[in-house]
């Protein structure tokens, strides 16, 4: 008989050795079990992976990936399943590696500003932990509550504040991953300096394509003295966009830059209460931080730049209670628009930021020419849009139209010489889009190198490259998987 | 010497040759000693947007040139690259992985590189990364360029986030009678919110700090810093201030007949290295920077490289040799894997750019 890769003969194989690798409560199989890991952040995309492993040390990681590539089975590592790119979707018949119970600090060293995790440690707990020591770890995705580091590393996760100390891959120093056979390396190390081509960093953003992360090696930063909050109110998007322009060419480089739209303000406000101008068009959010002498100085300079952009209506945060309000309607915004429809899909192109403005323009141009409802929250600092594509999945033909709408946004993106990800990832559902960012050949030496260090294609099989591994994802009509029945839609 | 001047020219020179190595301004003699290919030709900056904080530039471009542009938009390379004044590259820079002093407030040269355009060993051109300041999409070849020594792709083209630079720098130092006084107040310094731009420890017990930012608060900040450290530090101002960083930047420190070597480490070894260098019988200048994260040492030419190699053995560290003569540059553990191997054959499966010296082995 033919051995086909990923096979369901293989497949029983494989669980007949997992079994005596794992208990019967970390080795699940029935479709109840199966039923809750099916989707992940984005929620369009389904698919039931064969059986899902609950590793607790990096031992029983290895001899599972080691498994995998001896019955040559694919697999995924799963983190908290935020993704919102379809990234952490299972492989149809494939194995789930989920890794939350790899969740230990094993090495926190305030002096060295170093902490080695396991990969299922969730974001925020790095810094609670590291807070009584004044230090914090810097990326801070809005999912930092939930989200795993492990997570943050395939996706190079950022956040509100990665305009000045950047995403994850400036923060993560060193790596020990497993290799999709199974071989154990350690890249990078724990000093901030390295010799050797920088390893770390190209594993970082890989999307689970070269392995799995066992262990993080995470710099932290001494914590800001001082946060000066701002929030301006406009009457409209295009002058908040504008006010960044004017931002940045005055030489000031703010923690973070952040707007909203009205759409998105609405949506938070009904969820956290937020308490926004009510005929605000757009809102800004400027935050100075550092030491306190310095934002004292800076503070001037701030203010004419948004008086002169043309705010209407200038707040600053008092106190730690009215900062940590305006971060949580900002940091709500995701999860508030779900409030104001049934479904929505987020995209997070970068565009140029001094293109900002326009691209507004051109978004709103989009939404009412196909008549779908986008709110506008994002990373203004460094042009990272992430436009909430509202539909209603019960609708027949909404979701493909809300695609088709996402997709002229990401084209826009690309044809400014901006990027069609700024940090949540290309995953299952950008990979179309691979091919109008980068050139067929670059896209081939992508390929070439995953084959190098998977041949099988059996990490994460099916992500971010869009060849050879399995169909694209089309932006019109069913996705040729589904049309197998292999993956399907809510 | 080969001296392309496009990336088609580059392309036919990786094509006509079977071992090849690159210099840029031969700044790093350790690494470019045997070159056989110049970038001189490939130079000048391509785009430069001030309100992006981004530019892409030719690989050849110097350093001098890059920082010139920069400081007319009141802009700087966070990395604070070292050799500037001696001509070194902009490719040149990013291949040995090298960032100054000034690298402790914002990060390194990886950390502000954004895009590449490469030349790989098996006669690609390759496109890496992106030209804005953020983008999570495909493979970061860029990050895996730092470092590389040139052994995996002929670097043409480089896109860089820069960064608003400060108003004004001031410096301070501080001498310690005893090491262990100096390197606990270093660590004091490093949790401290204080934002130092450098902190270097020089033997046998000086701390040189230096805080930049506006021009409104630096003093300030100056009065703080001393409350932090005491009645018996030493501010410097202006020239002052300039020549202490210019001379640690650009090594000036490092005595003739000496080799430079780069040795990344951790605070809390330096105790360990330096009871090993005071006990052999000789002098080696050297500078522990970036908050003792990294141990530049000179080495003098007579002494023997057999003990270099044991220090970095026995600190577990592996180091480069910057300057100098060595038959390869890399001293120490080996670290290496699978992971980079396989990479490598992709970038050079003929092994045309990987082998130190080039040509050895044929
Ligand atoms: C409400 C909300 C807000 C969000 N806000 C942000 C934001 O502000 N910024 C941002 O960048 N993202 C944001 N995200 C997206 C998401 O949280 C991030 O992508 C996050 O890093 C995913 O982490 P996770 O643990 O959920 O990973 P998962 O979704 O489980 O996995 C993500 C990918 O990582 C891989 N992976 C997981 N663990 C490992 C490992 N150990 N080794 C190798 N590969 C691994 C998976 O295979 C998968 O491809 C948000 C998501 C939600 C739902
Ligand atoms: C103590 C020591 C001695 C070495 N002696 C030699 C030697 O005599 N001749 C020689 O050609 N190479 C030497 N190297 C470097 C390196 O190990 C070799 O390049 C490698 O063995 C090449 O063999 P390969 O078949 O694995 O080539 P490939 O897998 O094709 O690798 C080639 C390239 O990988 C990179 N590389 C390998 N090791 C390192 C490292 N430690 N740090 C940074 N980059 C690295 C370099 O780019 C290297 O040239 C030495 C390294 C160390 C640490």
């Amino acid at each position: 008989m033919e051995r086909k890769p990923g096979g369901l003969m293989n497949a029983s194989k494989l669980f007949e050795q997992l079994r005596r690798l794992y208990p019967p409560d970390r080795l699940l199989t029935r479709p109840a079990q199966l039923a809750p890991y099916e989707s992940d952040g984005l929620t369009a995309f389904r698919a039931r992976p064969a059986g899902i492993v609950l590793p607790e040390t990096q031992d029983e990681v290895i001899q599972t990936v080691k498994l995998c590539y001896q019955h040559e089975i694919p697999f995924m590592a799963r983190g908290s399943g935020t993704s919102l790119s379809g990234g952490s979707v299972p492989i149809q018949d494939g194995l789930l590696i989920g890794l939350n119970r790899m969740n230990r600090i094993l090495q926190y060293e305030p002096k060295q500003r170093i902490a080695v995790v396991e990969p299922g440690v969730i974001n925020l707990a790095v810094s609670q932990r590291a807070t009584f020591d004044n230090l914090y770890y810097a990326p801070d995705p809005s999912s930092g509550p939930v989200c795993t580091l492990g997570g943050n590393v395939a996706f190079n996760s950022g956040g509100a504040h990665c305009l000045k100390y950047g995403m994850t891959s400036n923060h993560v120093l060193g790596l020990k991953v497993v290799l999709p056979n199974g071989e154990v390396c350690q890249l990078g190390g724990d000093s901030l300096e390295m010799v050797g081509p920088d390893m770390t960093g190209m594993f970082v953003g890989s999307e689970g394509l070269f392995g799995v992360a066992l262990e993080i090696t995470l710099r932290l930063l001494p914590k800001p003295e001082v946060y000066y909050t701002v929030q301006a109110a406009y009457d409209s998007l295009a002058k908040a966009g504008d006010a960044v322009t004017l931002v940045v060419a005055s030489g000031l480089l703010p923690g973070a830059m952040e707007i909203m739209d009205r759409l998105s303000l609405d949506a938070a406000d009904a969820a956290v209460g937020a308490g926004y101008p009510s005929d605000a068009k757009a809102i800004l959010i400027v935050e100075l931080e550092g030491i306190a002498e310095e934002v004292e100085a800076e503070k001037p300079r701030l203010h004419e730049l948004i008086e002169k952009s043309g705010a209407y209506l200038v707040e600053v945060a008092k106190d730690d209670e009215q900062r940590l309000k305006i971060w949580t309607g900002r940091k709500s915004a995701f999860s508030a628009v779900g409030r104001l429809s049934p479904d929505f899909i987020v995209q997070d192109g970068v565009v140029p930021r001094t293109k900002l403005g326009e691209s507004l323009v051109e978004i709103d141009r989009l939404s009412r020419e196909y008549d779908i409802r986008v709110a506008n929250v994002f990373h203004a600092g460094d042009g990272n849009l992430h436009p909430l594509i509202m539909y209603d999945g019960r609708q027949s033909g909404a979701l493909e139209r809300a695609e088709c709408l996402a997709g002229e946004i990401l084209r826009h993106c690309i044809r400014l010489g901006g990027s069609i990800t700024g940090e949540h990832g290309v995953g299952l559902e950008k990979r179309g889009y691979m091919r109008e960012m980068f050139g067929e050949s670059d896209l081939e030496f992508m390929f070439e190198l995953r084959h190098a260090v998977d041949p099988l294609q059996l990490a994460n099989r099916g992500k971010m490259l869009p060849m050879a591994e399995s169909p694209v994802l089309t932006t019109r009509g069913a996705h040729p998987l589904e049309k197998q029945g292999i993956i399907s839609r809510e | 010497m080969m001296v392309p001047g496009s990336i088609t020219e580059v392309q036919q020179a990786v094509h006509s040759v079977q071992h090849l190595r690159v210099a840029g301004g031969a700044t790093k003699s350790a690494l470019s000693c045997d070159a056989t290919l110049s970038t001189r030709k490939l130079s000048g900056v391509l785009e430069y947007e001030p309100s992006e904080y981004t530019f892409t530039a030719l690989s050849g471009t110097p350093l001098q040139d890059i920082v010139n542009t920069l400081v007319e938009h009141n802009q700087f390379l966070p990395f604070d690259p070292p050799l500037v004044e001696s001509g070194a590259t902009l490719g040149g820079t990013v291949a040995a992985g090298l960032s100054g002093p000034g690298r402790l407030r914002y990060g390194g040269l990886r950390d502000f590189l954004l895009g590449t355009r490469v030349v790989t060993g098996g006669g690609r051109i390759v496109l890496g990364g992106g030209k804005v300041v953020k983008n999570a999409a495909g493979f970061d070849i860029p990050k895996l360029m730092v470092g590389g020594l040139g052994t995996m792709a002929i670097l043409v083209e480089l896109t860089f986030k820069v960064f608003p630079r400060p108003e004004r720098y001031v410096s301070l130092r501080v001498d310690f009678e005893f090491l262990q006084q100096a390197l606990d107040f270093q660590s004091d310094l490093m949790t401290s919110p204080l934002e130092l731009a450098c902190l270097d420890f020089v033997p046998p017990g000086t701390l040189w700090m230096r805080i930049g930012g506006m021009a409104t608060a630096i003093e300030k900040r100056v009065d703080r810093l001393c409350q932090f450290v005491g009645d018996s530090a030493r501010v410097y101002r202006d020239q002052e201030d300039e020549e202490i960083w210019r001379s640690a930047r650009e090594f000036h420190w490092v005595p003739p007949e000496h080799d430079l070597v780069k040795i990344p480490i951790l605070p809390q070894q330096i105790q360990v290295s330096e009871s090993y260098l005071s006990g052999l019988d000789c002098e080696f200048p050297r500078r522990y920077s970036m908050g003792g994260n990294l141990l530049w040492l000179a080495w003098p030419r007579e002494q023997q490289r057999g003990l270099l190699d044991e220090f970095c053995t026995q600190l577990q560290r592996p180091a480069l040799a910057v300057t100098g003569n060595w038959p390869v540059p890399w001293l120490g553990p080996r670290q290496d894997n699978l992971y980079r191997q396989r990479l490598s054959s992709v970038f050079d499966p003929e092994s045309k750019l990987a082998r130190f010296p080039a040509g050895v082995g044929q």
